[in-house]
């Protein structure tokens, strides 16, 4: 994880715009709040969204890596949420995987569509489904390996009990059927805001003071 | 610009408070067992996990205030705080960082 940090820094600080802070930080808290609502499904397990989706789509992956990574660390160190010895398997499913994939599903279904079309809304919703599916398939996955690759010389497993053909549909399972409808409308909602409010505000959009700026020039 | 961040902190602020609604939720997320849950389910606990607990201790674990009881009231209250001490934290963290290395 840490050369993906280092890199999204540098990215980071290459890209942001001055504007584009508070809504940074928004993210980071936000998304350390979503987390705290666990939502109760069958069988006596709980799981939460993580809001990646959304911050992957206005503010672009590579701040999202940021401001995820921010919020799952704090969890982790403050309130033993988490673990601090999972903050990097943790970081790389939810600050990585989760606003890559969601923010490439958006592009692709969105295409050449208007910034204001109601296809877009559409694809957020798509990407905040899919890419926690993923990203728990994700985190299935490496806990289904830990009993192969940590045991005893007895073969009892050392961390997680649990094999693949445990962990990887349990996890997809639970968040397909559950948790990925609620990170869809949380990322459908906040797109649809700004949608409405100020489109520049999206990660690849033109700003409106640059806009405006031209205008002004043209005008004079 | 501005009131669309004004909007979206009141949307936190309201989600802040509606944070206790996330401690109904009876049972632990998939593979975040603690060592006593895991002992639950198997009869055993997993000698690197028991090693591994033991690495760190958060100040506020379960994001719970040790000694503060264990009442619904104190509960949310202490999530509640939880929140807040998150919100600040990661937002103030990333609003300095931010302006910092911000172009404009």
């Amino acid at each position: 994880m840490i050369p993906i940090w280092y890199y999204a820094g540098r990215k980071l600080s290459s890209e942001l715009k001055s504007r584009q802070v508070p809504l940074l930080a928004l993210s980071a808290a936000f998304s350390f709040v979503i987390m705290m609502f666990n939502v109760p499904i069958p069988g006596g397990s709980t799981g939460h969204a993580v809001g990646a989706a959304i911050i992957g789509i206005v503010l672009g992956p590579w701040a999202a890596v940021i401001a995820i990574s921010v919020a799952l660390v704090l969890q982790a160190m403050m309130f033993g949420d988490g673990g601090i010895t999972a903050i990097a398997a943790n970081c790389f499913n939810m600050a990585v995987v989760m606003p890559f994939v969601a923010y490439y599903i958006y592009k692709i279904i969105s295409g050449s569509t208007e910034i204001n079309s109601s296809r877009r809304v559409i694809a957020a919703a798509i990407a905040g489904y899919v890419s926690l599916a993923v990203a728990a398939a994700f985190t299935g996955f490496e806990f289904g390996i830990q009993p192969i690759l940590h045991h005893t010389a007895e073969g009892v497993p050392l961390y997680m009990p649990y094999s693949l053909n445990v962990t990887v549909p349990a996890m997809v399972l639970e968040h397909a059927l559950g948790f990925s409808i609620l990170e869809a409308l949380i990322t459908a909602l906040i797109f649809a805001y700004i949608q409405r409010t100020d489109t520049t505000l999206l990660y690849g959009e033109k700003s409106l003071a640059k806009k405006t700026k031209m205008k002004k020039t043209t005008a004079a | 610009m501005d009131k669309i961040i004004k909007n979206f902190a009141i949307g936190l602020v309201a989600l802040i408070i509606l944070a206790p609604l996330g401690l109904m939720a009876v049972g632990e997320t998939f593979g975040e067992w603690g060592p006593e849950e895991v002992k639950e389910k198997l009869g055993f606990v997993p000698p690197g996990l028991e090693q591994l607990s033991s690495l760190w201790s958060a100040p506020m674990p379960d994001y719970a205030l040790p000694g503060i009881g264990d009442s619904m009231t104190a509960a949310s209250a202490a999530y509640i705080l939880s929140a807040i001490l998150g919100v600040v934290i990661c937002g103030g963290l990333l609003y300095f960082v931010g302006k910092k290395v911000a172009e404009d």
